[in-house]
């Protein structure tokens, strides 16, 4: 395990990283927009698995389509969690996870 | 000696962990969505050095111009809340930092000390810094023009990718093209301003 040349493991180790932050950010964030942040963290931890392993793991494109996947569902995902963000603010006037604990009026 | 690949890589990496500590630490929600567009950035940085031209370009108009420009959105918006400090307590981040430190540990561990098979470098991922991409482009070969296209390794996964998407992956593809739909016509739906009341959905 040496710093050159640069191989699987580095994108490993690097996407780990990547993950471990986006899971700290999600962890302690009282705003929910900060917490769909730390989620698109982690979505690109995973991508920057799944294409190095397009490139050194040997499965044909595989990697790379199921990236792009990832990468649709994500922005899905954004666009509805910020309806949800923005119906949540104009309900109670906050955005915080901590004070979201009614589940109705 | 590092070539120009691993001084490339380091450059992403390090601007991928810096910018992606200061999402996960900044005390100003602006500035953590500021630095969440150079994490991006980076991350199609990466796909490049991966050979992954197609995603690094899609990462750029998804992430950047999509869900970064949502994300800003949704701040500015609720921007009564854009001084507030957006950290939780002390006594919520301790456990978080045990567990996110903990858990980085063991995937280091895992990672270094596991046997990981590394099979030769697919066609289509011959970039620049491929040597044997650049030798394949300078010789003077015969054959006809598609065919040195062909060869030369530099159009990318494009063509591929477009292939899979019609034949192995259609019904993926489909999918997600509905999901695509239903999401947006929920999120339409979700944050109108005066939602419907119940006895009109029920009078319908």
């Amino acid at each position: 395990m040496s710093l050159f040349p640069v191989g699987l493991y580095h994108f490993l180790i690097l996407a780990a990283v990547l993950f471990v932050l986006g899971l700290f950010t999600m962890l302690t964030r009282k705003n929910a927009i900060a917490v769909l942040m730390g989620i698109e963290l982690i979505l690109n931890a995973a991508n920057i698995n799944f294409v190095a392993f397009t490139r050194y793991g040997g499965v044909n494109l595989g990697g790379q389509m199921t990236a792009i996947f990832v990468i649709v569902m994500a922005a899905c995902e954004a666009a509805v969690a910020l309806a949800i963000v923005l119906n949540l603010y104009r309900r109670s006037q906050t955005v915080s996870v901590v004070d979201a604990n009614k589940l109705r009026d | 000696m590092p070539t120009l690949f691993d001084i490339f890589f380091y450059l992403f990496a390090a601007t991928i962990v810096v910018s992606a500590v200061l999402v996960c630490f900044s005390h100003n929600i602006v500035h953590a969505a500021f630095s969440l567009l150079f994490t991006f950035m980076a991350v199609a940085g990466v796909y490049v050095l991966l050979g992954a031209d197609f995603l690094a370009v899609s990462q750029i108009l998804i992430y950047v111009g999509g869900i970064l420009v949502l994300l800003v959105f949704g701040v500015m918006l609720t921007n009564r809340v854009t001084n507030i400090d957006i950290r939780a307590a002390v006594r919520a981040r301790i456990p978080a930092f045990v567990l996110c430190s903990g858990l980085l540990t063991v995937l280091i561990l895992l990672l270094t000390t596991g046997h990981w098979i590394s099979y030769k470098d697919q066609p289509w991922t011959n970039t620049p810094w491929n040597k044997n991409a650049v030798e394949q482009a300078l010789a003077p070969d015969q054959g006809t023009e598609q065919e040195k296209h062909d060869k030369s390794g530099s159009h990318g996964t494009a063509p591929e990718i477009g292939k899979l998407m019609l034949t192995d992956y259609l019904l993926p593809f489909e999918l997600v093209s509905v999901v695509l739909l239903v999401a947006l016509l929920g999120a339409a739906s979700i944050a109108r301003q005066d939602p419907v009341p119940a006895k009109q959905e029920g009078g319908a």
